[in-house]
């Protein structure tokens, strides 16, 4: 007799089912499909500021619409879950080592979360909220 | 003293003998066991007591040897560092995830052994001097860049973890792509440019999507994911470089 | 059966097979080499060493001192000319490591760090954390893929020599995963297989380790030389034998008994020295045997501590603090954790003696030939008389690359002009491997069950071939491992399968195992004196009027194996006094 491996293929469409860190994987990259729906929001009001005040009013109201705050609130959970995870992810990507020791990566991570703080600060209060 | 607790161990193994079978099954065993033993130790006793035809690699039982991985439970696991206090019921022991299995649970690495040699995993010194000239100088901090990455045990567990490498075989992998990094990271190397024609390609590095998984089932605690992100950011640096800054070179 | 031709055969891909195979590729690209295994290199046991590698390097340190240090703590049964040699090539060979990426711990400045170790006068031990073995191992195998003449035939199970003309002329093999035999026609064999560990009970040998290379060359008519010396390291786990670091101690660890005394000062290695300052050479960084031994004394009077997996000494490392646990000692603090239960930052650890270490095997001179014309070895699996009857810790990981060189310088040496070989006669031999095999797949009588023998062979070792030995012991293991040898050839192969039979590979390493433990016993009930690891109770001091002599045993086939001696080589050391106490200065 001989060898005959026996092949265990990865099922290519429900692996992902397999364990739960597969689940959060994917769960993360489904954050960017509405990350990205978002930016096309953006770029069609772009659009429409440039068509004039009359279009733009039609797109503001557009977006007052339930189902589009639906899409907002959605997008930005998982806006907020990406950068999370993002950010989490910064202290495998970008270790800082001072002499024979790294920076903790939990200092590295909420070094981001802190800018991410500062800048949103920083935004709220150029688009005059406070 | 009170004695050592024993515990009657259910296991699951998947069973597959190519002379004999078409596909694999599973086969259940019950054996005694001590509360502190580890999975490896529960086959072994079935080996020696109930079933001398059940095949496994093993060697060490200090999880340096890096022979005895296998699926524990649906997770990449050396058995020998698989504590039975870990578990409850039946224990379900498979052969690592991702590679052809021979028998039982014998896999064949071919394929990890041909990527690692790919990746040119060794010294490539920035200047070649004789021994008799003495050591090449490296402070503790230049060790401490790159011992973590030392550290692999070449066990492939991150290569069963990985849906990736799963998914698309002609993926170098976690384990392999990491040893390159270990050698870039030297400060006595100077391969970096040749290690960079198989790792900062579509087989290398960027196939790599950051499941994350590798690192979470290392049992060196090398931190794979880790070294593939920084493999990135630098490949990235040298397309930057070579692309936008007029003669410029990586 | 299909024949693979080729230079030179290594069997073993551990430290001393790799650093042959490397040794041969440099020397002459155009050799063609087979590297045979029957694991994976990066599995192989020198995965498993932990302190570090002695070699000469420090600017107090002096080649006289690792020689009269290595001298004594083999109790003057090493050859002084192949100590000689070995001091002399230990530091470049530690550099060749170096130069190949080894990542050796450092001092501030960037130069090689060093540490103290058991028996030796100075800190001359390279290391790499507690890992030094595993990255010595992989450094090697790393570095060794750069060759293309170095042809690997990983998880092959070597079988027999091949012998012709007074020469050996290769080696039959089992591919594993497929059940094939193959014969390799070379020139020159090495053998680098490794010790014999597994023939005990409690170990710290990985499960590979039975003597394989050992018994094949014994079978070939090649004398094992002074088998009856098998090291017991004195800090192993108590439950899974797993070894705690002779740098333990080195660093500072210390041990006590029940009664929270240090007892090392009761067997003429104190006084006692401050906690936390280890001093060269005494008390807790005493030899191996020594420390052994202590135990054993402390055990009969009474002074061990009862644990649930025995009784147990402590090692205390507590007062080191967990940065330098952590930073010197990471593996030793997870093996304890893992295993036990025990943080050693926290908790003083439960130990007792463990078997570690053959300092017999294979006879091989200096320039690691053996007898028999075309044969090499190196490693374990030899006993090039480096290491006298006492090993000192971190002097084998050495001995590996030295020897594996010297083996190789000695194999491309050999094989210039040898005439060709009559393929014929070769052929035939491998016929008679395959009848053997053959045999044991046919046999319907098979009565004897392999783990069944397996276990009374351990038990007997344990039992009769221990610490400390007497001749009724004696008498009783060889007698049982001879019952064994012939109730072994009615073993019952339960798996008839071809591929990746792993019940096979273990009746035939029973076999070696057991041909292994025939060596120790007989040689161990033929020398009647205490040395170094062979300590008997009926004859408890040195003998160098009858036995400064290397116990040489011959295979006799079923029969009883023969002894004869050979004279130890002394150059300029003649035989003294093993002196551990802190008094001697």
């Amino acid at each position: 007799m001989s060898r005959r491996p026996l092949v265990r293929e990865c099922p290519p469409t429900t692996w992902y089912f397999r364990q739960p860190r597969y689940m959060r994987y994917m769960s993360r990259e489904i954050t960017s499909i509405f990350v990205g729906a978002y930016c096309v929001l953006l770029v069609v009001g772009l659009q429409r500021l440039a068509d004039g005040p009359m279009a733009w009013e039609g797109f503001l109201l557009a977006l007052q619409s339930p189902a589009s705050i639906v899409f907002q609130i959605l997008a930005l959970v998982a806006a907020v879950y990406h950068a999370a995870t993002w950010f989490n992810a910064t202290q495998k990507a970008m270790p800082i080592q001072i002499g024979e020791g790294f920076v903790p990566g939990k200092l590295i991570s909420g070094a981001h979360y802190a800018a991410w703080a500062v800048l949103s600060l920083i935004v709220l209060i150029l688009a005059g909220v406070f | 003293m009170t004695p050592l607790k024993e515990r009657l161990v259910q296991l699951e193994v998947l069973r597959y003998n190519p002379d004999t079978d078409t596909e694999a099954h599973f086969q259940r065993y019950e054996v005694v066991c001590q509360e502190e033993w580890v999975v490896l130790d529960a086959l072994n006793k079935v080996k020696a007591d109930i079933d001398p035809t059940l095949n496994y690699r093993w060697s060490c039982h200090m999880a340096v040897c890096g022979s005895c991985g296998m699926m524990i439970n649906g997770e990449p696991k050396l058995s020998c560092h698989a504590f039975l206090r870990d578990y409850e019921g039946v224990i379900r022991v498979e052969p690592l995830a991702h590679f052809p299995v021979e028998r039982d649970l014998v896999t064949a690495p071919d394929d990890f052994m041909e990527k690692l040699k790919r990746v040119k995993p060794y010294m490539i010194p920035k200047e070649k001097k004789p021994i008799s000239e003495g050591e090449y100088k490296q402070t503790p901090a230049q060790l401490m860049k790159f011992r973590q990455y030392s550290m692999c045990i070449n066990c492939m567990l991150c290569y069963a973890a990985c849906p990736q490498y799963g998914l698309t075989p002609s993926f170098i992998g976690p384990a392999a792509l990491t040893l390159a990094h270990r050698y870039n990271q030297d400060s006595r190397d100077g391969g970096r440019a040749e290690r960079q024609e198989v790792v900062a390609t579509h087989e290398g590095v960027w196939e790599c999507t950051f499941v994350g998984a590798c690192s979470e089932v290392c049992p060196a605690q090398v931190d794979p994911a880790s070294a593939l992100q920084q493999m990135k950011i630098t490949s990235s640096l040298d397309w930057i470089v070579e692309h936008l800054i007029p003669g410029g070179k990586p | 059966m299909e024949t693979i031709s080729t230079d030179v055969a290594i069997i073993g891909a551990g430290g001393a097979g790799l650093r042959a195979a490397i040794a041969l590729a440099e020397t002459d690209p155009k050799l063609r080499i087979a590297l045979i295994s029957k694991v994976y290199p990066m599995r192989s046991h020198t995965c498993a060493a932990e302190g570090g590698a002695a070699g000469v390097i420090k600017p107090d340190d002096s080649f006289d001192m690792h020689f009269d240090d290595t001298v004594g703590g083999g109790d003057w049964l090493s050859d002084q000319d192949c100590v000689e040699y070995f001091i002399h090539e230990a530091p470049k060979e530690l550099m060749q490591l170096e130069h190949w990426g080894c990542p050796w711990n450092r001092e501030a400045d960037g130069s090689v760090a060093v540490r103290p170790f058991g028996g030796m006068k100075k800190q001359r031990t390279w290391f790499a954390a507690d890992k030094s073995g595993f990255h010595i191992l992989h450094t090697l195998f790393q570095t060794s893929l750069q060759f293309p003449s170095i042809s690997r035939y990983d998880e092959y199970y070597a079988l027999d020599l091949l012998v012709d003309e007074g020469r050996c002329q290769g080696v039959t093999a089992m591919e594993m995963r497929s059940g094939e035999l193959r014969q390799f026609h070379a020139k020159a064999v090495i053998i680098a297989g490794g010790g014999a560990g597994r023939m005990f009970p409690f170990s710290t040998n990985g499960a590979i380790k039975t003597g394989d290379g050992m018994a094949m060359a014994y079978r070939a008519g090649v004398p094992l030389k002074d088998m009856e010396f098998v090291q017991y390291h004195p800090t192993g786990l108590p439950n899974t034998g797993s070894l705690l670091t002779e740098a333990c101690r080195g660093e500072g660890g210390i041990l006590v008994n029940k009664h929270g005394r240090r007892y090392l000062a009761d067997y003429g290695m104190g006084p006692e020295t401050p906690v936390g300052q280890p001093q060269l050479k005494t008390m807790e960084l005493g030899p191996r045997d020594r420390v052994s031994q202590a135990y054993w004394h402390e055990l009969q009077k009474g002074n061990t501590v009862t644990t649930q997996w025995g009784e147990c000494v402590l090692l205390d490392m507590r007062h080191l603090g967990e940065k330098k646990i952590n930073e010197r000692l990471p593996l030793v603090r997870e093996l304890a954790e893992a295993y036990l239960g025990v943080d050693i930052v926290k908790e003083a650890v439960p130990i007792r003696p463990v078997v570690h270490y053959m300092m017999g095997g294979i006879s091989t001179n200096t320039a690691a030939a053996t007898p028999l014309p075309g044969l090499f070895a190196a490693g374990e699996c030899a006993c090039v008389s480096l290491n006298g009857a006492n090993r000192l810790g971190s002097n084998s990981l050495v001995e590996l690359l030295v020897f594996g060189r010297r083996a190789a310088l000695s194999a491309a040496e050999h094989v210039q002009g040898l005439p060709a070989a009559n393929a014929a006669a070769l052929n035939a031999q491998a016929e008679k491997t395959q009848q053997r095999i053959g045999e044991l797949f046919s046999r319907t009588d098979g009565s004897e069950s392999m783990s069944g023998l397996r276990k009374e062979m351990q038990l007997t070792m344990e039992k009769n071939v221990g610490i400390y030995r007497t001749e009724e012991g004696l008498q009783e293991g060889v007698n049982k491992i001879h019952e064994l040898r012939q109730r072994y050839r009615r073993v019952k192969l339960t798996d008839k399968s071809s591929v990746f039979n792993t019940d096979l590979f273990q009746a035939l390493e029973l076999g070696s195992m057991l041909d292994c433990a025939e060596a120790v016993t007989v040689g161990a009930l033929a020398r009647k004196e205490s040395r170094g690891a062979h300590q008997r109770l009926d004859y408890v001091e040195r003998d160098d009027k009858n036995y400064l002599r290397h116990t040489m045993v011959h295979h006799q086939g079923m029969d009883s194996p023969r002894v004869d001696y050979l004279d130890v080589v002394i150059t300029k050391s003649p035989p003294g006094v093993r002196d551990y106490s802190g008094d001697h200065k």
